[in-house]
């Protein structure tokens, strides 16, 4: 008898084979982490019913099998390893195999040369990402497959990771999309993200076979693959088991089952994990703690024999609703705090018109509405007032501690901080590429563990040994917390360790703060997740202060939203609210379409929420374009000019025929400078068209580093284009080094920019089969007297014919040209700041790297920006006018350098503000956003940084720029 | 009390007088060599001290005091050195601290920058902070880098890549454990005392402790039985310094692996052969690219006496010289790539697959960015020209568990095994 037991992750899965290598039992279960009881169970029960007698071949397999294994003495099978034995027994001409497991994606190639493939640090697109959303949507993962199956539109997701993926969801469920498309669109990103992130250049052909938990469950994943791989591929009987079965097939030690039980029993965790202390030694200093807190507490009133003017507040937050009433000396009447199963209209709609009726005695005189789903809301029930989240956190701040200058909220999938100076809000921290320290991560893993929220963050508060998890992204946290679990840390010590994660994500990665000094002095928790007594507790340990904690924490939102409605209604007598009223709220309907706008390039997906006849809301939009439709003067738009530019480099017939050059990277810097060049030379310059989705997606199977920035990834498209197009000739040099503007020490690129046409070079393997001549080699353009010779040098080992002297006056006709260029921004720059002025609008220095101007990297954010009223300019226009600025850092990269010298211009303009867009794992504005923020803090100007992506959260966006402009107003 | 002095950009200098004293900290990279090249400054007068304090605190004050997204590598050596100042072991008063910089496009040229920004952070603005660059960076009147200073150094690094070999090659095989390791201190003391005479950095004594070395290790009893060969390359400090690799070595090892790093002498080599590459690119002054080459031709002089003392003992591989790993890349990545280890770390893996370490872990830290092109963007063409490559890649960084590097590591064990088999049948 042959057993093998494959402890993955979720889940241990059990096979054993007879003598005829016949399967004679099967077992699949969720193991909730308790796991050494759950395999010594299971084992029990094998030897019990299947084995006769004591003695059996057992191999261990499974990537939370490995400690155990180990400490057992039971011989250990690499999951992988075990998966291509099992293959090989079963499905023999196999050529590559896709398996899913709860945490982990791989991909294995069998023929033509033996590769396997896991997913790295990141667990996006696996089975508890499926779950991840699932639990997002409210319904099963079974759901989600049925629902799949009706879809009728696939929406983008980001599947990189489960947050950012999240970040895409939830707009989309605010704004009404349908929970079919949204299913169906997550199981396309699951396919496209394990296609890109591990076929890494490998086309996936031939024989295919799915294996593993979520590809065996959901048929619609797996249709996903199908149309995503253009295959049919195979679905075998066993698909759970292929890892325990690999293990049971490669079992050659016999093992004294009861006594490996019994080494399981006792398996003592050594308790290795790293811990941190705990949170109250005892109860004493738990109450004294609590009843601290009980002092925080907001004015009430009674609703039920209230009568007169009252002021609603509701904020329509990422996963709840809640909804305030407010009575004239601001004390609060009644409240809600509901979840909104991914839509809040029905719940507002019920909250609205349960007031109405059960007190008709209370007058709604005002109302206003903030969070994710104002837009939505304000339009569906006219409430009279919107205002941004930031805002709403204040005025409530403000009623508990009046001279309150740091409020930091919590919320289910968003963080905000923001220090307050001088009354105005100074300072704003959200977290956009990470919601690890969020409620919604405390609440997955609660569920994932099997316990409700409230229960399982009591669970950490008199933990002995809390789990020092460090603090980055939710995916990390999955493996620490198995890791945590495998060396024997107990769910008490989870449960704190998430909440001082939470807490250390909070101050460390958004906040960036070295202490509570930097933080201010009066602070105000807020938002649900500090409901939570464990954050807290550790919020309070980390920053040794005390805070206060209204005991309406998880209202403030609306509190403020109420409040606000209330000053605006005192400070205007003559006003008028246009509340929805009871008669059409018993008529109320919601309808919701789908649609694409095609007004741009951007193509946005419109969803079109009508309610009734006359009103309407569409989402989605990033510019005004299809909501007013109608032709407006435009704001002026540096990036709109800049792009325009670029676009008007035509191809021009030339005798040496065409040359390509991809539209990407620094080439969005260049283009003048080798389009003249190589025009001069007799080429015909033919660049890639602008990025989209799709040509993204062309060059996707060719990335070989997931890790690496978008606009880096988006070049493997641009070059598949060109060779799409029977481009023959490609152009794309290594750069060391760029152009010296003479306002830093030195004149790098930064490696990716420099280097990236190597990666290009030996990763896109369409170039060797359509014969295209790539030309990469190191060029240096930053020394002007030795380019034509060096130059000459390299053409010459491509073409033939092409004289020095012809080089040489290419040359200096491209250099003109590039200086021409830089010119020209400039002035159309200075143009654009002169109407500024006039017209009295903001101005904000949109500023990043040349190549934020492509509208696929920058998600239309330009626009956005115009779409509020202020003109856009990029760095370049401004860098140029002040000296090199001291640095507290090394200033040797060109385009970063201009950062430096826009921030320190900025810090002297009294209109203009910096808003900096960083690529996410850009690891070189690691270093220039603190220094850009060192910069304008010095001249008191406020620092703002969105970070930008494959896929981007423009709702956080919107919040930060709205944020940014009320801040400005005050 | 040293006075405090500043430049004018405000920069707080190393003055004489801290030289008398100041206790001067430096980091750990590699353990051998770091612990010769602190006798080597010790040797000149200064008070240097090797960092030794480990544990999860580093990394975590790393996070307090860097922006997160910044390189592992530097999130550990800022770590390591709060944590130092903290711990109370040292008056903080008589401190300095020691740190390389490259000047080159990496990040990694401004580890320095960040360091002082964390200072300030961290209270620590009157800790002087000493580049120890090779490009003139930053200047110090309490510090030099003389060029006698420099052939110890070499003799260093030397002494270090060569003890480094020949433990990797020994200790797997070993009959009695430890044999190999206590050669190894042993020698570190040896030396340490010979440089103290100031004796062992001239090449002909050079030539002499090298070929005895190579000898004290050929005569630890071994039991040579077929095993898993693994190379470890990638960025500088992750490949070598346990702290930033969750002890890599000591985890191959468990694993009954024959483990091979290649050593700091081609990196070194590397960075000097880059000036001059930038010269035959782009341009430039001649006279330079003469002043480059002769320390460029010492460099290689050295390797020459490494490669060729290690070789009287046949019963070992001694290392390739720079030219020849230089060669393997031609046509897979271009010598202008030299930002951080750039062409180098592919061509130390086509080195080792060359030498029969076609396992190869190539480690870097989490979003690295020169290691996108010369790491894992050349592996499917390191597999092109030679198929026997099998690589695998781990990302390093503060929240990256042992269990799934660990995981990963033993696919590619797996298969190495699955080969090992094959090649002895």
């Amino acid at each position: 008898m042959r057993i093998g037991l494959d402890v993955g992750s979720t889940t241990i899965k059990c096979v054993a084979l007879d003598d005829q290598d016949q399967i004679v039992f099967e077992s699949y279960e969720r193991h909730y982490s308790q796991i050494t009881q759950k395999m010594a169970e299971i084992l029990e029960r094998v030897r019990t019913e299947v084995v006769q007698g004591d003695t059996a071949e057992v191999s261990v397999s499974g990537s939370a099998g490995m400690g155990i294994a180990q400490a057992c003495h039971l011989p250990f099978v690499q999951e992988v390893y075990a998966t291509r034995i099992a293959t090989n027994k079963r499905i023999s001409d196999a050529d590559v195999i896709i398996e899913l497991g709860g945490e982990d994606a791989k991909i294995l190639f069998l023929t033509g040369g033996l590769e396997v493939r896991m997913n790295g640090s990141c667990a996006g697109g696996t089975g508890a990402f499926i779950d991840q959303m699932s639990t997002l949507l409210h319904i099963t993962p079974e759901e989600m497959n049925q629902l799949a199956a009706e879809h009728e539109k696939i929406y983008t997701i980001a599947s990189r990771c489960g947050v950012f993926a999240k970040s895409d969801i939830q707009p989309l469920l605010n704004q009404g999309a349908r929970k079919s498309d949204i299913s169906a669109s997550i199981f396309a990103a699951v396919a496209n993200q394990t296609i890109a992130g591990l076929a890494q250049g490998r086309e996936i052909k031939g024989k295919v076979v799915y294996l593993g938990g979520p590809l065996t469950f959901l048929s619609g994943l797996r249709d996903s693959f199908d149309t995503a791989l253009k295959i049919q591929g195979i679905f075998p009987d066993h698909s759970l088991y292929f890892v325990a079965l690999g293990a049971a097939y490669s079992s050659t030690e016999t093992i004294d089952l009861k006594k490996a039980i019994q080494e399981i029993n006792e398996y003592i965790h050594e308790g290795q994990f790293l811990s941190i202390p705990c949170l109250f030694e005892n109860e004493a200093q738990y109450e004294e703690f609590v009843a601290r807190h009980a002092k925080a507490k907001a004015k009430r009133g009674d609703i039920e024999t209230y009568s007169g003017k009252a002021f609603l507040g509701i904020d329509a937050g990422s996963t709840t609703v809640k909804a305030v009433l407010v009575g004239t000396e601001g004390e609060l009447l009644h409240s809600i705090y509901r979840s909104n199963s991914g839509n809040p209209v029905p719940a507002v709609k019920e909250y609205i018109t349960e007031i109405y009726e059960k007190y008709p005695n209370v007058q709604i005189a005002a109302s206003a509405v903030t969070g994710y789903g104002e837009e939505l809301l304000k339009n569906a029930f006219s409430l009279d007032f919107g205002i941004v989240e930031t805002i709403a956190h204040y005025t409530a701040a403000k009623h508990f501690l009046p001279e309150v200058d740091f409020i930091i909220d919590i919320g289910g999938q968003d963080m905000k901080c923001f220090k307050i100076h001088n009354g105005a809000i100074d300072n704003i921290f959200l977290n956009e590429a990470c919601s690890s320290g969020c409620g919604s991560f405390l609440q997955t893993f609660a569920n994932t563990l099997g316990y409700e929220i409230p229960e399982f963050a009591k669970l950490g508060l008199f933990a002995k040994h809390p789990v020092d998890l460090g603090s980055r992204c939710t995916v990390f946290m999955n493996s620490s917390v198995k890791q945590a679990q495998k060396d024997g840390a107990t769910t008490q010590d989870i449960s704190a360790g998430l909440s001082v994660s939470v807490v250390k994500n909070a101050i460390y990665k958004v906040i960036r703060a070295a202490s509570a000094d930097e933080l201010g002095k009066n602070i105000v928790v807020q938002g649900g997740t500090f409901l939570n007594d464990a954050v807290l507790r550790v919020f309070e340990q980390e920053l040794k202060v005390n805070v206060i904690r209204p005991d309406i924490s998880g209202l403030m939102g609306a509190f403020g939203a109420a409040m606000y409605a209330m000053q605006r209604e005192k400070q205007h007598p003559e006003f008028q609210t246009h509340l929805i009223r009871l008669e059409d709220l018993q008529h109320f309907t919601h309808e919701v379409k789908v649609a694409t706008c095609g007004l741009c390039n951007n193509h946005c997906r419109l969803t079109i929420n009508s309610f009734g006849k006359e009103r309407k809301f569409i989402g989605g939009n990033r510019c005004e374009k299809p909501i007013s439709k109608k032709k407006q003067e435009p704001v002026p738009n540096m990036y709109d000019f800049k792009l325009e530019t670029l676009l008007s480099y035509r191809p021009v017939a030339g005798k040496r025929g065409k040359l390509g050059l991809p539209m990407g990277l620094n080439m969005y810097e260049l283009l003048p400078f080798w389009h003249t060049f190589f025009t001069e030379l007799g080429f015909e310059v033919v660049t890639s068209p602008l990025s989209n989705r799709e040509m993204y997606i062309k060059g996707q199977h060719t990335i070989p580093s997931d890790t690496v920035c978008f606009p880096a990834k988006l070049m493997h498209g641009h070059i598949c284009t060109l060779i799409e197009q029977g481009i023959k000739h490609i152009f794309y040099p290594c750069m060391s080094y760029n152009f010296d503007e003479g306002i830093s020490d030195n004149h790098y690129n930064c490696p990716v920019v420099a280097y990236y046409p190597e990666v290009i070079s030996v990763n896109v393997p369409e170039l060797e089969a359509e014969q295209v001549t790539f030309i990469n080699d190191y060029i240096g353009i930053h020394r002007k007297k030795d380019f034509p010779g060096k130059m000459h040098k390299v053409l010459s080992q491509y073409f033939d014919g092409i004289s020095p002297k012809e080089v040489k006056n290419a040359a200096q006709k491209a250099y003109e040209e590039h200086d021409r260029y830089l010119e020209n921004i400039r002035k159309k720059g200075d143009e654009f700041l002169t109407q500024a002025e006039a017209e009295g609008r903001p101005i904000i220095v949109l500023s990043g790297r040349p190549y934020h101007l492509d509208p696929e990297i920058n998600h239309g954010i330009d626009r956005l920006i115009t779409s509020l009223g202020a003109v856009v300019i990029s760095e370049d226009v401004v860098s140029s006018k002040v000296e090199k600025p001291a640095t507290s850092v090394l200033n040797q990269w060109t385009y970063h350098a201009r950062l430096y010298a826009a921030a320190e211009y900025i810090g002297t303009r009294k209109n203009m503000n910096l808003v900096q867009l960083v690529s996410f794992g850009c690891g070189v504005d690691a270093i220039t956003t603190d220094e850009v923020r060192q910069l304008l803090e010095k001249n008191n100007k406020i620092y703002t940084q969105i970070k930008i992506d494959e896929i981007t959260n423009l709702g956080a966006v919107r919040i930060r720029l709205r944020s940014l402009f009320a801040a400005l107003d005050q | 009390m040293a006075k405090l002095i500043r430049d004018e950009k405000g920069r707080l200098l190393f003055t004489e007088e801290m030289k008398e004293e100041y206790t001067i900290l430096c980091p750990n990279m590699v353990d051998i060599h770091f612990r010769l090249l602190v006798n080597v400054f010790r040797s000149y007068g200064y008070k240097a001290e090797l960092l030794t304090n480990c544990g999860a605190n580093i990394a975590q004050e790393g996070l307090k005091y860097v922006h997160n997204d910044t390189c592992y590598p530097a999130l550990l050596v800022i770590g390591q050195f709060i944590d130092a100042l903290n711990s109370g072991k040292y008056d903080v008063n008589k401190v300095a601290l020691l740190i390389t910089q490259t000047g080159g496009g990496c990040r990694a040229s401004n580890y320095i920058h960040l360091l002082r920004k964390a200072l300030v952070k961290a209270g620590y603005e009157n800790v002087p902070v000493i580049s120890l660059n090779m490009s003139g960076l930053e200047k110090n009147p309490g510090f030099s880098l003389s060029l006698p200073m420099m052939r110890r150094f070499i003799a260093g690094l030397v002494y270090g890549d060569a003890l480094m070999l020949l433990d990797n090659q020994v200790k797997p095989y070993e009959i009695n454990k430890g044999d190999s390791n206590r050669m190894v201190e042993k020698w570190i003391e040896t030396l340490t005392e010979k440089f103290k005479e100031g004796k062992g950095y001239s090449i002909d004594q050079q030539t002499e402790y090298l070929k005895q070395i190579a000898k004290d290790f050929a005569e630890i009893p071994v039991n040579k039985t077929p095993k898993v060969k693994v190379g470890i390359v990638g960025e500088i400090y992750v490949k070598y310094a346990a702290l930033a690799n969750n002890d890599l070595e000591a985890f191959l090892a468990e694993q009954d692996c024959e483990v091979n790093v290649p050593g700091i002498l081609n990196f070194m080599i590397f960075k000097v052969d880059n000036r001059m590459e930038d010269i035959n690119l782009y341009g430039g002054n001649p006279m330079k690219y003469q002043v480059v080459k002769i320390l460029f031709n010492y460099f290689c002089k050295m390797q020459n006496v490494l490669i060729k003392a290690i070789q009287t003992q046949p019963c070992f591989q001694a290392p390739e010289p720079y030219a020849h790993v230089k060669s393997l890349v031609k046509g897979v990545i271009g010598y202008g790539n030299k930002m951080g280890e750039g062409w180098l770390l592919t061509a130390e893996m086509l080195e080792l697959i060359e030498a029969g370490y076609e396992n190869i872990v190539c480690a870097q830290p989490f979003g690295c960015l020169p290691n996108h092109i010369c790491g894992k963007g050349m592996i499917r063409k390191i597999k092109e020209v030679d198929d026997r490559a099998n690589i695998v890649p781990i990302d390093y960084d503060p929240s990256a568990t042992r269990v799934n590097q660990e995981n990963r590591i033993k696919l590619m064990l797996a298969v190495a095994k699955e080969n090992l088999v094959a090649k002895q049948k």
